[in-house]
């Protein structure tokens, strides 16, 4: 019977796969740039190796062999032209007046260059790049390990931001001898982090509150109050604007620019958070897939009824799952500040939540396809800037971009509907993401 | 002490006036879910109205662009904020009702467009003000003081001598209750929102419910925006409804899914915002952030159920399929 009712018109419409390997060829060509862009240097050729091997990884870590791929591929893709066509109608020159059609399809041609040269090829942009992909990859997992355990995490800014002041205080405020005093202040974020997103926790396990709203007020208590702290209690009276004083030495994290001047130039600011952000993303592969502890969560996610009966505890499962969240955004706070900021300045906060749904959509909740996904935003976000010099158009166009990716990842049927996509009978887990205010 | 209680009545009327979006997002939350359709977007759907009317306010009512609209310049913007409600209610609609997309991360994606176009609009037409070309804002909608009713004591200030959103946000307080308890439609609503496989045994069609009442959600949610740009402060600022939608949302639970219970939990809400602003114009010594805080820790106290419980339509949040 139950085959019968899930039986699907299998005949009509592309074959998912074909589509797949080739927008993947091209992703991967791309990916390559960074090579031949700023010279071959031996870390830029292992980062760049890293990269392709990401992408590879995450094809092979896809059931069936990377078909699950082919709507977050579609979904960058569909996004990217509506992108362009909303640049097509609004494009102005620098006095406001509205552009003849075939200026304004250079500049949208002129965009798309500037995106990628701002993103990759320009000298130190795929540093920017990573940079930029740090917070996202760890936010993005924080969302992910959320999801995972059926609960929608939206306080990834929040736990981002509590991180980024428990990280700072601990860094100017005590003296320990050095990598001590850094680990204390990265553990101190994830604690602060995991306190933010413990709250919501304990209020969803026991009392049945929602967490996506909790999270979201969660979010403007951590604003308000950091906002307090830092033009308050923890300003540097030194500094004109409302900042904390800088952090010791002996807690940052070290820069490429700082250890390598001579190789990389001294601004160049790629620091070991990134590493950290991908050692993180292969533990948590590990926890979710490889452990009990993953096991449970996963359970407590796909279905908390069955996992009740089979003795899974599911509000400690909810709890730990909420706590284990607001410790991953509370590190990305922390390594911002370690690793490229050194202080914390007033209005901090700067929308890592949302993008770190996107990105934990886009990757499907897989640990590992956050990496690439992380990157993807990080050069989006990078490559905005230069968009917005060169032709004058908002950077804002990348942030509906991003909208739009996170709307047709969320929305397969979308991208099936657009492309006549066979529907294939898949063994990917079928989650539920989130559930009614019920529970 | 007997300072603050002679200042209440006067407080009362900030309230109503600052209740008023998040009166409107409750009853745009109703609406929906009501139906069976949870919309996390409302804040979103706010932010884009809010962008669009002024926009037209500044751009049509003007005569910047043809001739002047005077004195249907605010309406016509007013209507086009409404529309744009109605039309991201739509979307959302199309997403979780045809699409079967997770209504809430349909929700989530609406806010973020929301946030990347309202900005991008921002930028391209609204921002740098008269140097850069940009027509000044006509203003914001008058106070009409309602002759007789508003010298009644202390009510006749609150709910008399109020502007045109206020006034609308009063009305569809009853008109909405009677739509969702006291007509047909209402309660096939209801039907829809509870049990859809009954309601479709009986012949209603469930998606049909659920478009109309999810668009008449968005519009709701389109007039509780354009109240922060045509009525409160006749300008738009980037992320300018700081949260009121999902404050809204609180309002709506807290509310226990009616019209009269949203509308006092909204002035609950608005009450708490008056006395903030009133404690921070006499000098308090709590730094401004903390009083900030009050409206979002309150939400939070009420989605614990620490002040009152409620049970959800029973097919909230639930897609239906055939």
């Amino acid at each position: 019977m139950s085959d019968e009712a899930s039986y699907q018109e299998p005949v009509r419409g592309l074959s998912p796969s074909i589509i797949q390997w080739v927008i993947l060829g091209l992703l991967l060509l791309l990916s390559a740039i960074p090579i031949f862009s700023d010279g071959i240097t031996a870390i830029r050729a292992v980062l760049t190796v890293l990269m392709v091997g990401m992408w590879a990884l995450w094809v092979w870590l896809q059931p069936q062999g990377g078909q699950g791929l082919v709507i977050p591929l579609l979904a960058i893709l569909v996004s990217f032209l509506l992108g362009g066509i909303v640049l097509l109608f609004t494009a102005r020159d620098t006095v406001g007046i509205m552009l003849p059609f075939a200026d304004r399809l250079i500049i949208v041609r002129d965009g798309l260059i500037a995106l990628i040269d701002g993103a990759f090829l320009r000298p130190r942009a795929f540093s920017d790049t990573l940079v930029s992909a740090t917070p996202l990859i760890l936010t993005g997992l924080s969302v992910a390990v959320a999801f995972r355990a059926g609960l929608f995490n939206i306080g990834a800014e929040g736990q981002f931001l509590i991180g980024a002041v428990a990280a700072a205080f601990i860094g100017y405020a005590v003296n320990l001898p050095p990598v001590l005093h850094a680990i204390v202040c990265i553990l101190a974020g994830a604690a602060g982090g995991a306190l933010w997103g413990f709250i919501p926790g304990i209020l969803k396990a026991r009392l049945g509150a929602h967490e996506v709203i909790n999270t979201i007020m969660m979010n403007f208590i951590a604003i308000f109050l950091t906002d307090w702290l830092v033009s308050g209690p923890m300003r540097d009276p030194g500094s004109s604007f409302a900042r904390t004083p800088s952090i010791f030495p002996s807690a940052q994290l070290p820069q490429l620019g700082e250890v390598f001047p001579n190789v990389f130039g001294a601004s160049d600011q790629l620091h070991i958070g990134f590493v950290l952000a991908i050692l993180a993303a292969f533990g948590m592969w590990w926890l979710i897939n490889k452990t009990t502890v993953g096991f449970e969560l996963r359970t407590t996610g796909s279905n908390p009824d069955a996992a009740q009966y089979a003795g899974v505890r599911v509000e400690r499962n909810v709890i730990l799952a909420m706590t284990l969240a607001g410790a991953l955004a509370g590190l990305a706070g922390a390594i911002e500040v370690q690793g490229l900021n050194r202080n914390l300045a007033q209005f901090f906060a700067a929308g890592y939540g949302f993008d770190a749904i996107a990105v934990a959509l886009l990757a499907q909740n897989n640990p590992i396809g956050i990496i690439p996904a992380g990157i993807m935003f990080g050069a989006l976000t990078t490559g905005s800037a230069i968009l917005q010099i060169r032709t004058g158009v908002s950077a804002d166009i990348v942030l509906i971009i991003q909208a739009l990716i996170l709307l047709f990842v969320a929305a397969p049927e979308v991208i099936r509907w657009l492309f006549r996509l066979r529907v294939e009978k898949s063994t990917l887990e079928e989650v539920p993401l989130t559930r009614g205010w019920g529970g | 002490m007997i300072e603050f209680i002679l200042e209440v009545p006067r407080l009362l009327a900030v309230a109503v006036v600052v209740a008023t979006p998040l009166a409107l997002g409750a009853y745009s939350g109703l609406f929906c879910e009501r139906a069976g359709v949870v919309n996390i977007g409302i804040e979103g759907m706010m932010l884009s109205s809010a962008l669009t009317g002024q926009l037209v306010a500044q751009y049509v009512a003007t005569g910047w662009i043809g001739t002047p609209l005077e004195p249907y310049g605010l309406p016509f913007a007013a209507l086009v904020g409404i529309l744009t409600g109605a039309a991201l209610g739509a979307l959302h609609a199309v997403l979780t009702i045809r699409f079967k997309v997770d209504q809430i991360i349909s929700g989530t994606a609406i806010n973020i467009l929301a946030v990347g176009g309202t900005g991008a609009l921002y930028t391209l037409y609204l921002a740098g003000g008269t140097a850069a070309g940009v027509p000044i804002s006509p203003g914001v909608f008058e106070a009409i003081r309602i002759p007789f009713l508003a010298d009644i004591p202390i009510l006749g200030p609150i709910f008399f001598d109020n502007k045109p959103i206020t006034y609308a946000m009063l009305i569809i307080t009853v008109l909405a209750h009677f739509v969702i308890f006291h007509t047909p439609w209402g309660l096939r609503t209801r039907a829809v929102g509870e049990k859809p496989e009954a309601a479709d045994s009986l012949g209603i069609n469930v998606y049909t419910m659920r478009y109309i009442n999810v668009i008449i959600g968005g519009a709701l949610a389109g007039l509780a925006g354009i109240w922060f740009t045509l009525e409160d402060i006749g300008t738009f600022n980037v992320l300018m409804t700081g949260g009121r939608g999902f404050i809204s949302l609180a309002a709506l639970i807290f509310g226990k899914w009616t019209a009269f219970g949203g509308f006092g939990a909204s002035l609950i809400f608005g009450f708490a915002q008056a006395v903030q602003i009133y404690l921070q114009n006499q000098g308090s010594p709590i730094p401004p952030q903390f009083l900030n805080m009050v409206p979002y820790v309150l939400t939070m106290l009420v989605l614990a159920g620490l002040i009152g419980r409620a049970v959800p339509p029973a097919a909230d949040g639930v897609p239906y399929e055939k």
